[in-house]
């Protein structure tokens, strides 16, 4: 207890930032403590580390740790995140984004990061909700469940944030919840640790915004359905299609090896370079 | 001065080749016409200098990106077109909010929205100067040849580093793919970003220090771990609503530029000492104006002609002067009179425009119009 709290002490901003604007019980901190342990166990200095974060409850988290930080625009987190990588390969860079921010004003950016596996770890606090804004629904909201701009129901399909980076061809993909949160940062260690784009979704509670809304009762409560709903990656593959429910597969869904962005560049510069390299 | 031989170049080149001159080494971008070229360009010339080119999936993130490098230490540009230059005005409030050096080409279309892709205009310059929301400050240059593409873009780099500030080459569809046979000036000066003057336990990436001196911006990475926001900020860069701190946060910003008006603007003059008529344009508009000065000389009439190479800040204090001399302005411009409208504000002497929205260039002749129409 006493080490994990001088861990967490050794990466924060007390003097500035503090106190932090998330609500009483919400997970993001329990996310951020993960990250500051990943962190702890790859080895990076703090100044490796860039952590550049989007808008919204989770791209706050930037403001309080003590990397170099950047604190973006909605959704373009990933674009300024692969200007730095770009401009210096050396540095280590995690992008904190909600799911909002992510999946929907910047799904593009999203979707296009996978594809040119460019070397960063992207990690997406999957709320359900828009939290900072008062509780408006967004991609990953559930169908039904109930949302400031969704008070009859929301009747949009949800992304499966996993499937979809999956999909966009990301070399890394996990997911994690704030009940599991050891799991998180093995989770998070892996994802840095690794070379091309790589994502993990970190389920946490919005007991304010999402839970208040749809009877989803305290922030104790929200953990115990990730625990009760979640199923090992192995596990999940072999519940028949018709009885998964509710439940979701959690660990490492994704890991191949595949050149990142960076790597294919370095052959053009060899071709452009002609004999002089 | 020495110079090169003689190369035939088209703008948009000139451009790409006066970022490499500066020592850009990341370009970011999405195709656009008719600002295209330049990032071809560069696809095939970056790699070669140990630079970075990267086609990014919209506007948005091609702003994102070169912001990034630029944190990152290294000088950053991209290019666009109307429809994008609109995309991109989120992400330059960003750059001009937290100080990032960038560069951003806006060779300008006929608009508005898709508007006229292969047809130049000069509809963006309120655009560039007020696109982005909030109070923020803005450099803007206007080159009006194929030489100046590569000087200019040169200079933007310059001020982009000198005043920890996006600056914009506003350049319009003519100029960027004009043809001219040019010759370049062999040395030119650069300037790069300073050191830090202090230890990282003492640097604030937003300080304000005296005599109005701005703080280097370390690149992240050097052992300088800064936080770097797009909200108001204190001067150690995070975000605040403490009054004061709000008001020196955004003061900061506009009088950076507002001090240093001397250092920023630069004009050029065409026989005005004597004018009773100065012909104020931009642009390619400009050698259309130069002309018509030629003419109406000519013809025995005093005619002079000022041109903005910087665009914003406005030289408004050069028309003020100006206007104490001359009986009239005429201002032809690509659009219905935008700048029109800040000679206006300047001077209170009488004013004509002459537009052109149809895609083409406004012509000497129609200059001389308006100023024999005056002149009776």
């Amino acid at each position: 207890m006493i080490r994990t709290s001088e861990t967490m002490y050794k990466y924060l901003r007390p003097d500035k930032t503090f106190p932090h604007v998330w609500c009483p019980g919400c997970g993001i901190g329990i996310v951020m403590g993960a990250l500051v342990r990943a962190i702890e166990k790859t080895g990076f200095t703090k100044d490796e580390i860039v952590l550049v974060s989007g808008i919204g409850c989770s791209g706050r988290m930037s403001t309080y740790l003590d990397f170099n930080t950047l604190h973006t625009t909605h959704g373009r987190a990933l674009s300024f995140a692969t200007g730095i990588k770009l401009a210096n390969p050396e540095l280590n860079i995690i992008v904190v984004m909600g799911d909002g921010d992510a999946t929907a004003i910047g799904g593009n950016h999203l979707i296009h990061s996978c594809r040119r596996n460019i070397d960063l770890t992207a990690l997406i606090v999957n709320n359900n909700i828009y939290g900072m804004t008062g509780g408006q629904y967004s991609p990953t909201t559930p169908m039904e469940h109930k949302a400031s701009t969704a008070q009859y129901g929301s009747i949009e399909k949800p992304f499966d944030i996993c499937k979809l980076v999956e999909a966009c061809g990301a070399s890394f993909v996990a997911r994690s919840t704030t009940y599991h949160a050891k799991m998180l940062d093995a989770m998070l260690s892996r994802a840095i640790a690794k070379k091309g784009f790589s994502v993990v979704e970190a389920m946490s509670q919005c007991p304010v915004q999402y839970g208040r809304r749809n009877k989803k009762g305290s922030p104790v409560d929200m953990m115990m359905w990730y625990k009760d709903n979640s199923v090992s990656n192995p596990a999940f593959k072999k519940i028949p299609p018709g009885e998964v429910g509710e439940q979701f597969p959690v660990g490492i869904l994704v890991d191949i090896e595949q050149p990142d962005y960076l790597e294919r560049y370095s052959k053009i510069v060899k071709k452009a370079c002609g004999d002089k390299l | 001065m020495k110079r090169h031989k003689d190369l035939l170049l088209h703008g948009n080149e000139a451009c790409a080749m006066g970022a490499l001159a500066a020592g850009m080494r990341l370009f970011a971008g999405y195709p656009i016409t008719p600002s295209t070229e330049i990032a071809e360009f560069l696809s095939v010339e970056l790699p070669k200098v140990g630079g970075t080119f990267i086609q990014m999936e919209d506007e948005i993130s091609s702003m994102g990106a070169i912001i990034g490098a630029s944190l990152a230490g290294v000088k950053s540009m991209t290019a666009t077109s109307g429809p994008g230059f609109s995309l991109m005005q989120e992400n330059l409030g960003f750059a001009s909010m937290a100080e990032i050096p960038c560069v951003l080409v806006n060779v300008m279309r006929g608009g508005p929205s898709t508007g006229m892709p292969t047809r130049p205009s000069q509809g963006d310059v309120m655009q560039s100067r007020w696109g982005t929301h909030g109070p923020h400050p803005i450099i803007v240059l206007s080159p009006q040849s194929v030489l100046e593409c590569y000087t200019l873009t040169i200079h933007a780099f310059n001020l982009a580093e000198k005043y920890r500030s996006p600056v914009i080459m506003l350049m319009d569809g003519i100029v960027g793919h004009m043809w001219e046979n040019v010759q370049l000036p062999e040395k030119i000066e650069v300037i790069d970003r300073p050191e830090p003057s202090v230890p990282p336990d003492w640097y604030n990436p937003y300080d304000n220090l005296p005599g109005g001196e701005i703080v280097p911006l370390v690149p992240f990475g050097e052992g300088y771990r800064y936080h770097v926001t797009g909200m108001v900020h204190d001067k150690s860069g995070f975000p605040t609503l403490v009054h004061e701190e709000v008001e020196q946060c955004l003061d900061k910003l506009i009088y950076k530029i507002k001090n240093n008006l001397h250092d920023i603007i630069r004009i050029e003059d065409y026989m005005l000492e004597d004018a009773d008529i100065c012909i104020v344009a931009h642009g390619s508009v400009a050698r259309s104006a130069r002309e018509a000065v030629n003419i109406a000389r000519n013809e025995g009439l005093k005619v002079g002609l000022l041109r903005p190479i910087t665009l914003w800040p406005f030289p408004r204090f050069h028309l003020e002067n100006i206007s104490k001399r001359v009986k009239m302005f005429v201002v032809p411009e690509m659009n219905y009179g935008q700048v029109y409208g800040e000679v206006l504000k300047s001077c209170p002497k009488r004013a004509v425009r002459v537009t052109r929205v149809d895609g083409e260039l406004v012509t000497p002749a129609q200059i001389m119009e308006k100023i024999e129409g005056a002149a009776l």
